[in-house]
């Protein structure tokens, strides 16, 4: 199905609602699984967190979560124009933003 | 016996030199074969080598083989392989043969016996990548690899100084356990550093990596670093500060690699984080920390090599390499989205993919080793670069929003050096213990136990939970046209504005004494021409000579009178 001609517009796995969703309910189903596993699977570890019911899928979400807030936190102070170091610069004011690319290539 | 004293980096700069004089199939299959016959060199050497010359007063070793060294010759020679062949397609001299002079120097460095040889083969890797910057051929790709060169040459003078310093105190050059001892122990340190891409000392990577070429940029990935990564595994294994280094190194490109918008720069950021699990690996400095360390150094290569290569073909084939230009490319590109997805799985540290054998054996040190608050951050990046390397390249270049490009998967050398690294990715997953034989301490350490694989795996699937979380509600953070300030603002910017404002002041300042000055210049000229000017006391220019002559012969008239009086 994806190796369809290119200028098909034919109905694309993901171009499909239904399909997406079916993708994340398979996605919550393996967290499911994987939780539940902890009752069956016994853990030997070194630190003590480690013994802790769920430790490692909680920190996995609240870690992502947190680094997503504080990096979108982090915009407010990082974030410039695409230009910002082209702008007043010497240097740089040549006005190329095309990427190196295949310009080196044969044919 | 010769083919055993003959340096690994011999025939690559040799070949570098027939390649620079022939063209087209004689020089693909010089390029080709170059790798191969270095690898089957390597592998026939005996355990150790040692080549030994004396140079004035100072016994050099040029060329040093043990395990260590060796495992890095084997990594380099199997990463110029897979590189020379993703860029078979490219016509461009220049490249070319920067590319085995590149690689020969890797090999020189980490082969090298003594400080001195080092630096040698420590500028020649400067002084050859660069031009893989330069081959863009853009304005831009000119001023970074400008301050890519600067930075790397800064290394190696702080590397030569310290080599210095080293041999004064210690009376030999020969580069082994180091330390942070005195002057040339710090100073070592901080070149390796800027090389190792230390925090505040990064930037050089993220700032010039993605400028490069499409083919360039994954020769810089395996390089450079690694080197860096070997010769901090041979000078400071067990140097605590490595081990809060290399945590920082792993948490702080993670948020800049979520907010990036260029994705070989979302890499760049993420090859950071890899080196500061070596890093941290390195700093611990058990055996099981160091092979840890050094695992994870041929893994990365191989994975991040498959990354780059998968976005450099996103490059190659859309002209775009931004988020925000990018995707849906799965329609039409799915070989090039399939082995990208591998790479994003490796790097993630799934079970049966690479480099989960190799990232556990770091973190398990760190634990057994008491460096909880450590570990505590290395899970976090853990679960970090599997958002922004794992999820994220894969799904804005080849999912989320439909860009409407529809272009093909790239040439096929191109798909077969990634289907290398992608087999070779999966094959080291599956069977580690032909990876663990190359290391150099003897170890048995399986990553592949009940609670290893259950607690990674409900790790990676958490993080994929929270990342569908944040897109369905709308909190993620969109891809945007812009970028982001890093340490190189302090140079492009700050310094900049420091130095141009300093130089405003001085020009001020020069402008003020030389119009003093010529003002009292003017100001004897003119008293000068005042004296010389018409009406002038003295020398009047306008005096006729007829008055000279004439007071002539008022003073003869004088000095006869006065004769005359006299005589009476």
């Amino acid at each position: 199905m994806k190796n369809k001609q290119a200028t098909s517009e034919s109905k694309f796995f993901f171009d499909s609602a239904k399909n997406i969703r079916r993708v994340i309910h398979c996605l919550y189903g393996c967290c499911a699984v994987l939780l539940l596993l902890e009752f069956f699977i016994h853990r030997h570890s070194v630190h003590s967190w480690e013994q802790l019911w769920g430790f490692y899928p909680l920190y996995g979400f609240v870690a992502c979560v947190a680094l997503v807030f504080a990096a979108k936190w982090l915009r407010t102070w990082l974030m410039r124009p695409e230009d910002y170091y082209q702008a007043g610069s010497k240097l740089e004011t040549a006005k190329d933003d095309n990427k190196p690319g295949a310009d080196n290539v044969d044919g | 016996m010769w083919m055993a004293e003959l340096p690994a980096f011999v025939p690559f700069f040799i070949a570098a030199l027939l390649a620079a004089l022939s063209r087209g199939v004689l020089r693909a299959t010089i390029m080709l074969v170059v790798p191969i016959i270095g690898a089957i060199q390597l592998y026939l050497l005996p355990e150790t080598v040692t080549v030994q010359v004396v140079f004035f007063d100072y016994q050099l070793m040029p060329y040093r083989v043990d395990k260590l060294s060796l495992m890095f010759g084997y990594l380099f020679h199997l990463a110029a392989l897979i590189a020379i062949i993703y860029s078979l397609h490219v016509r461009d001299t220049l490249q070319q043969v920067v590319a085995l002079l590149y690689a020969g120097s890797a090999l020189g460095a980490v082969f090298a016996g003594d400080l001195l040889t080092l630096f040698v083969f420590w500028e020649c890797l400067a002084f050859s990548s660069v031009f893989l910057i330069w081959a863009g051929r853009t304005q831009r790709a000119y001023a970074a690899g400008m301050r890519y060169l600067l930075v790397q040459v800064l290394s190696g003078l702080l590397l030569l100084a310290g080599a210095v310093f080293y041999v004064h105190d210690k009376g030999t050059l020969q580069f082994t356990y180091l330390g942070l001892q005195g002057a040339a122990g710090w100073l070592i340190f901080i070149a390796l550093g800027i090389k190792c891409a230390f925090p505040m000392l990064h930037n050089w990577l993220t700032d010039a990596y993605p400028e490069a070429t499409v083919t360039g940029t994954v020769l810089l990935s395996a390089f450079t670093t690694k080197v860096a990564i070997y010769a901090l595994a041979r000078g400071y294994p067990g140097t605590e500060l490595l081990v809060y280094i290399g945590a920082a190194m792993t948490c702080f490109p993670i948020f800049f690699a979520v907010i990036e918008n260029d994705l070989r720069r979302v890499l760049a950021y993420s090859m950071i984080n890899q080196l500061g699990f070596m890093v941290v690996g390195i700093g611990i400095g058990t055996a099981l920390a160091v092979n840890g360390a050094i695992a994870h150094a041929f893994n990365d290569v191989i994975f991040k090599g498959l990354l780059f290569m998968a976005m450099g073909a996103v490059l190659q084939m859309t002209g775009r390499i931004n988020g925000s230009d990018l995707g849906g490319l799965y329609k039409t590109m799915p070989k090039t989205t399939l082995l990208c997805i591998i790479g994003a799985a490796s790097i993630s540290a799934f079970p049966l993919f690479s480099g989960f054998v190799s990232k556990s054996m770091v973190m398990v040190a760190a634990l057994e080793n008491n460096f909880n608050g450590v570990w505590l951050l290395l899970l976090f990046a853990s679960a970090g670069v599997f958002h922004h390397a794992g999820i994220k390249i894969p799904y804005f270049a080849f999912f989320a929003h439909d860009a409407g490009l529809r272009v093909s998967d790239p040439p096929n050398n191109m798909l077969l050096a990634m289907l290398i690294a992608a087999v070779l990715c999966i094959a080291i997953g599956v069977y580690p213990a032909a990876l663990y034989a190359l290391l150099p301490y003897e170890l048995a350490y399986s990553p592949y136990d009940a609670t290893h694989i259950l607690t990674q795996t409900q790790l990676l699937f958490f993080s994929a939970l929270a990342f569908v979380w944040l897109n369905l509600r709308g909190y993620y953070p969109p891809e945007l046209r812009a970028i982001n300030l890093d340490t190189d603002w302090f140079y492009r910017r700050f310094f900049a504005a420091v130095i141009v404002s300093v130089f405003a002041r001085l020009t001020r300042l020069d402008r003020a004494i030389r119009r003093h000055v010529m003002a009292v210049v003017y100001r004897c000229l003119n008293l000068l021409a005042r004296s010389n000017n018409e009406g002038g006391v003295l020398f009047s220019r306008s005096r006729p000579i007829g008055s000279m002559v004439m007071w002539v012969a008022v003073l003869l008239a004088a000095y006869l009178f006065i004769s005359f009086v006299e005589h009476f």
